[in-house]
């Protein structure tokens, strides 16, 4: 599904992504770990398309296709989805127009018919239930005055309302209490199927408990530095990260 | 300050004309109103970048063209105004075309007793007494060349007078519309709104135009807000993109009334628009608000002004702006709070949204404050679309187009939402959401 190749990166001419190589299959979960300033966030960024990234070398080729040719909207509209690790506050534009704007366009992009704000309810109360929230959430103006949880929380809502095939889901456990980490896993897993594939960028393995990899990759100096099944992540639990990384990383 | 040559000698013969004939009707006070502001007018000149008040407006556009007074037209039929009035059938509406009334075009819809809306042209006949007691006593031309030559041609118009507690459930439309046949012209409407004691009515004051001519409005509104009465007064300006328009509204308010202010300014090549309001008894409140959209090269000013002149008042003003292309917005709002004003309660903001790089705006809150017992606040943005949230939404599948339209809407929504009749606050939403998106298929 997404093959990516010797990718580089950089924001602001600083190079972040120095090399990375990574292949996902449908019905596989990837868990990308790595201490503060790998860059686990910014090859979330890359793929969805942030502009504020610049792509310097490398490919991602995603169902066959340059994903890098593609603007942010049109990804999206091809199934890719992050969840922000800094869900975005919007003033103004409520959380049920906001994603039955989203959710028209991309059916408008796959030529299917649009919802009217009534059939759009109806999707939406049973996805709601997913991630446990409540109707008056979606009157709200996105992510406004959200808690931390329920922002996490609406980022899944939107996972589950728009359907990806690859969803990245960027550090969604960080900020959340044990209870609110249950509801978000519970929503991801709820969502898996075998046509999709899940990658999950995380710095702790405790969501790992919860959603479980098929593949573990330690992100270090903008390139992976190991890969391995679930059980690297509960090695790199108990003894850290610093056994992995190079002396030079360790100095910065 | 001088005026040119030109606009001089075509002003003097078109007083002179309109002295003559419909100039020389009416009462001796307003004829001898009439000549005082033009003389006023004379000695004032237009203003100049060097009038502090028009510090970052040049009317030079105005003032070095040959404007001359409009003449009637009746070539405008009723569905040509469709677009302009709200699909409402049940309200009052008194329609001007080019300046001068429209009896076929106008309805006075079920209005309640003791409600009057009138043209000026018949009040001056007819309603002499109120047009004696309040026009010209509200605003003064004295430093306001425009209020002094509105005065001087001073004829046609809207009288709004509400009785004593009378409550008007429908909204009061006067609506002015200038077409194609006015091409080079003036008009100088003026309008009187008096609600009198614990009267509620809301007046909408509309300028439109059905092509895209380059005349000129100078309006002057005056409006007498009783003891105890709430006026909305909403002012919609959508002159033709080639058009210039001054536009003054003045209110005065008594004891306990209230008074809430909306400006929406769209239209017109170079337009300035005074909203300035009288706390003059105690326990008053106002709220100004407005929005201003434009862009190309349209130059929008917006000059507000609230005199706490007693105690135990409050206002509210929150203005905003909405700059594209090459256009330039003017914001100069003043508080002005008196000595014996304690208890003044006061705040106001002014936020702008860069489209372009070329757009700009100059914006000036003021607060004058002479009394020691008050709380105000004031405050002003510039900023930009967020570029983060532009790729939030994009990244959820919303085109980078739609994502500019839907936060330029969502900047202008929380003042829109203040807009109490309905019908002007979804049209208004609406043209927000389209404007944008129109720009963008060109």
């Amino acid at each position: 599904m997404l093959e990516i190749s010797d990718l580089h990166a950089s924001v602001g001419g600083k190079e972040i992504l120095r090399g990375i190589t990574l292949n996902v299959n449908a019905d596989e979960v990837h868990a990308v770990m790595g201490p503060n300033g790998s860059g686990k966030s910014t090859l979330a960024q890359v793929l969805a398309g942030n502009p504020a990234f610049e792509v310097t070398r490398g490919t991602v080729t995603y169902e066959g296709g340059n994903l890098l040719e593609l603007a942010p909207e049109e990804r999206a509209q091809h199934g890719v989805f992050l969840a922000f690790q800094y869900p975005i506050e919007i003033p103004g534009v409520s959380n049920a127009y906001f994603l039955r704007s989203a959710y028209n366009e991309i059916r408008r992009s796959k030529g299917l018919e649009e919802l009217d704000p009534m059939e759009f309810l109806d999707v939406m109360d049973e996805k709601l239930k997913i991630v446990d929230m409540s109707q008056e959430m979606l009157d709200r103006s996105v992510n406004m005055g959200f808690s931390g949880g329920e922002k996490k929380r609406n980022e899944i809502m939107q996972m589950a309302v728009l359907d990806p095939k690859l969803a990245i889901l960027d550090e969604t456990d960080s900020g959340l209490d044990i209870d609110a980490l249950k509801i978000v896993a519970n929503g991801v897993n709820a969502l898996k199927r075998p046509d999709k594939a899940t990658i999950v960028v995380t710095h702790y393995q405790r969501l790992l408990n919860y959603i479980v990899p098929d593949f573990v990759h330690v992100l270090a100096g903008g390139r992976i530095v190991r890969s391995g099944g679930k059980e690297l992540a509960l090695e790199l639990e108990e003894r850290g990260y610093d056994w992995l990384l190079e002396p030079a990383e360790l100095a910065r | 300050m001088t005026m040119t040559a030109t606009s001089s000698t075509v002003y003097q013969d078109d007083f002179a004309a309109f002295t003559s004939d419909e100039g020389g009707e009416g009462p001796s006070w307003a004829r001898r109103m009439r000549r005082d502001a033009f003389a006023k007018f004379e000695r004032l000149g237009f203003p100049t970048p060097r009038n502090e008040d028009w510090h970052f407006t040049s009317v030079a556009p105005i003032s070095e063209s040959d404007f001359r007074l409009a003449q009637p037209t009746s070539t405008v039929r009723a569905e040509q105004l469709a677009p302009f009035t709200f699909g409402a059938t049940d309200w009052c509406t008194i329609v001007f075309v080019n300046g001068r009334f429209s009896a076929a075009l106008s309805s006075v819809g079920a209005l309640p007793a003791g409600v009057r809306v009138v043209d000026l042209a018949t009040a001056w006949r007819e309603d002499e007494l109120l047009l004696e007691r309040f026009l010209g006593k509200i605003t003064s031309f004295d430093e306001h060349a425009f209020t002094a030559l509105n005065t001087a041609f001073m004829y046609d118009g809207a009288l709004v007078h509400i009785g004593k507690e009378v409550v008007v459930g429908t909204p009061i439309h006067i609506l002015f519309v200038a077409d194609a046949t006015t091409a080079k012209s003036v008009q100088h409407p003026r309008n009187l709104i008096v609600a009198e004691r614990n009267s509620k009515a809301s007046v909408i004051e509309s300028y439109v135009s059905l092509g895209s001519a380059t005349y000129f409005t100078n309006a002057v509104t005056e409006v007498e807000v009783g003891a105890g009465a709430t006026l909305t007064h909403i002012k919609l300006q959508r002159e033709s993109e080639r058009a210039f328009h001054v536009g003054t509204v003045d209110a005065r308010q008594e004891r306990d009334s209230h008074f809430v202010s909306f400006s929406y300014a769209a239209g017109a090549e170079l337009s300035r628009t005074n909203i300035y309001t009288l706390l003059a008894g105690e326990g008053c409140g106002s709220t100004l608000n407005g929005l201003y959209m434009v862009d190309g090269e349209q130059h929008v000013d917006h000059q507000t002004r609230i005199e706490h002149a007693q105690p135990n008042c409050f206002s509210r003003e929150v203005y905003k702006g909405i700059l594209d292309g090459s256009s330039h917005g003017v914001f100069n709002g003043k508080v002005y709070v008196h000595p014996v004003a304690q208890k003044t309660d006061g705040k106001q903001s002014n936020n702008n949204l860069l489209l372009s790089d070329r757009a700009r705006i100059d914006t000036k809150p003021q607060l004058e404050i002479f009394a020691d017992d008050v709380k105000c606040t004031h405050g002003a943005t510039i900023g930009r679309l967020d570029d983060a949230a532009q790729f939030y939404m994009r990244s959820r599948g919303i085109s980078a187009d739609n994502a500019r339209r839907l936060l330029t809407y969502a900047f202008a929504a929380d003042v829109l939402e203040t807009i109490e009749v309905a019908e002007v606050r979804e049209e208004l939403e609406r043209l927000t959401l389209e404007r944008f998106t129109e720009e963008e298929r060109v």
